[in-house]
């Protein structure tokens, strides 16, 4: 069954917690200055931004607990971010400098840090999650596998393979879909029949569509979700409505003017900074300057080292 | 008389779920009274029905979730019903269970082995007699294997887990039905004993007899092939022949099989699948840079042909390799001809 929770944009967004702000701010300035940094060729290879889906993995932050497993993609710097608050060693692994979280051989889309991972195959770690998942309901009943996925990635097989299997076995499996209705460059109406809610129904999974990016909104909608599959040991689908700020890499952003318009003005960061200019104004400040120190101390490192050891 | 290697696999699984309760067997059509299209998992879901799981028609979600369970630390053994449909499982193999060995920066264990029942002869035709182990050599961190008569399926299976290194172990059809060879008796002529590090190569020879006119090196599935050939050729041509099997084909184990080969200076390795970028070529490279000086003759490689398989027995015959073609190979490499 799906259920819609609509929210108009809202006058007034809801006032947050310094942490979750920090946090919010901290992915925004890190991900800006890795396009800064591109822009002036100093990275290597590409990263895919998610300037203006902060929120999304800032509203989970505090439903999930360590030993919950987090799958990630190559959208995944927020949600590593909201996870482990370590610009650092993301950074580093970005830049491949010393500290890096995975020697620079993973680079911006392949982490693996305790019960975290990001690959960079679409599609690729649902049926991995449910793996996770199946293991977790046998050993550690109560937690759940979390997978991050783009609308463009339920054109993938392996998707409706895991769900089957999630559905099946009943799996405390939570498919956190972004949608941010563009697949690098094609909008989502050119490649998706019919709607993610009606594909999770056609396996029996509940589907929660969630419109609102507010922090307190999303993390409110979200809530008993996580309780649900925790409880009941069950699959969900929850589909954020969101909007992608930025290109899909560094600078390949086809959209019309009128769309990139229509996605600024739901950025959370424009209207929170025009509801408490105040409160903003010092923490979005702050960030930035932390994120420039960040980026100084970093590119000052030696290169990474890889040893022979930790080859496989 | 010996067990049937069907039985041997079928006993390897049994010892391992009983050794290790971190282990999970997942695949089509395993549980009970099924027991998987071949039988190989006959009994173990009766044995252990949480850890042995019938799945559905998804070869890349079942390759996953093993996957996924041995990034838990767990361990998965996976059956591919026909091992044409490995090629559906091909990204989770390529793209995460083996690039996840090392592709974070530090090595970490991924025990999973894919079993492939694979191979002609049996009638399956086109989508389902296939050997697709060539689409795997040289993919970094991946083990290939092939299930022998020679070579006990319990070391085997405990030895590719114990890497922690994704592996995949394909296991002809037709040598389900044959039965293991036990106490290093072929037959009243041929011995084998198993030779390398990890007694990883079974070396069949004439008894006593060290040099041989001609190497043969072949995976398990060709054994009884290569065997009956040699067999033939030292009672019909007075050609000795010697047969290396090895269980691991991937990554390639050199050193125990490069100094049998350069006493003989003649080889011909045999695969049944298509000639190109197959494992047999990667060891004939190795064989000409390592052993030009000692060589008599250049490597002789017997492929299948380049053909879509048949499903009637007299086409198939002349597409898959046959004892005849070994032979033929042998007896020109020997000659010169």
């Amino acid at each position: 069954m799906t259920a819609t929770r609509t929210e108009a944009p809202p006058i007034a967004p809801t006032r947050l917690a310094a942490t979750d702000l920090d946090l919010l701010l901290l992915i925004r300035h890190f991900e800006l200055a890795l396009l800064d940094m591109f822009g002036r060729g100093e990275l290597n290879g590409t990263t895919h931004t998610c300037l203006g889906q902060e929120y999304v993995p800032v509203a989970l932050r505090p439903l999930l607990g360590d030993d919950d497993f987090v799958f990630s993609n190559h959208r995944g710097h927020g949600h590593y971010l909201a996870r482990f608050n370590d610009p650092h060693g993301l950074l580093a692994e970005v830049m491949g400098r010393e500290g890096a979280v995975c020697q620079g051989v993973g680079g911006s889309q392949h982490i693996l840090r305790d019960r975290y991972l990001s690959t960079g195959v679409q599609g690729e770690s649902v049926p991995v999650a449910a793996g996770v998942a199946l293991h977790l309901k046998r050993t550690e009943p109560g937690r759940l596998a979390l997978v991050y996925l783009g609308d463009g990635t339920w054109g993938e097989g392996a998707v409706y393979e895991a769900l089957n299997m999630a559905a099946l076995w009943g799996l405390p499996l939570l498919l956190v879909v972004e949608n941010n209705g563009i697949a690098q460059s094609t909008p989502t109406v050119a490649q998706l029949a019919g709607s993610i809610g009606g594909r999770a129904r056609a396996f029996g999974v509940d589907h929660l569509r969630v419109t609102s990016t507010d922090t307190e909104v999303v993390r409110a909608a979200l809530t008993p979700v996580l309780r649900r599959v925790r409880e009941r040991s069950t699959p969900y689908v929850v589909e954020l409505l969101t909007h992608r700020v930025g290109p899909h890499s560094k600078g390949d952003d086809s959209r019309r003017p009128e769309e990139i318009a229509y996605a600024r003005a739901h950025d959370w960061y424009a209207r929170y900074a025009q509801a408490y200019p105040e409160q903003f104004g010092v923490h979005d400040e702050r960030q930035r300057a932390y994120v420039a120190q960040v980026v100084a101390d970093v590119a000052g490192r030696p290169a990474s080292d890889w040893a022979e050891a930790d080859r496989g | 008389m010996a067990e049937r290697v069907v039985e041997n696999l079928n006993q390897a699984l049994h010892g391992l779920l009983a050794d290790d309760p971190a282990l999970t067997v997942l695949g089509e059509d395993l549980v009970d009274p099924y027991g998987g299209a071949f039988k190989v998992t006959r009994g173990l879901s009766a044995r252990w029905p949480d850890r042995v799981l019938s799945t559905p028609l998804s070869e890349g979600g079942i390759v996953g979730v093993a996957g996924g369970l041995a990034l838990a630390g767990q361990s998965a053994i996976v059956e591919i019903m026909f091992s044409d449909f490995v090629a559906l499982a091909f990204d989770q193999i390529l793209n995460f269970a083996s690039k996840s060995t090392a592709m974070y920066g530090r090595r970490v264990p991924m025990r999973l082995v894919v079993r492939c029942p694979s191979g002609g002869n049996r009638g399956y035709g086109p989508t389902h007699s296939q050997s697709p182990l060539k689409h795997f050599v040289g993919i970094p961190g991946l083990s290939l294997h092939e299930v022998s008569p020679f070579h006990d399926n319990r070391a085997v299976l405990a030895g590719m887990l114990a890497t922690g290194r994704p592996g995949l172990l394909f296991e002809d059809k037709v040598l389900y039905t044959n039965r293991m060879y036990a106490d290093g008796v072929v037959d009243e002529l041929f011995r084998y004993d198993l030779i390398g590090p990890d007694a990883d190569v079974a070396r069949v020879r004439v008894d006593e007899e060290e040099q041989a006119d001609c190497v043969l090196v072949v995976p398990g599935g060709l054994a009884a092939r290569a065997v009956a050939v040699a067999r033939e050729l030292l009672l019909r041509d007075d050609i000795v022949c010697q047969v290396l099997v090895p269980s691991r084909l991937w990554p390639l184990d050199a050193d125990t099989l490069l100094p049998p080969i350069a006493r003989a200076g003649r080889v011909v390795v045999a695969e049944e699948s298509t000639a190109g970028g197959t494992w047999g070529a990667e060891l004939a490279q190795v064989v000409h840079r390592r052993l030009w000086g000692a060589l008599r003759a250049p490597v002789r490689l017997v492929h299948s042909a380049d053909s879509v398989i048949p499903t009637a027995a007299h086409l198939e015959r002349t597409v898959l390799v046959q004892d005849t073609d070994i032979r033929q190979a042998v007896k020109e490499v020997v000659s010169g001809d």
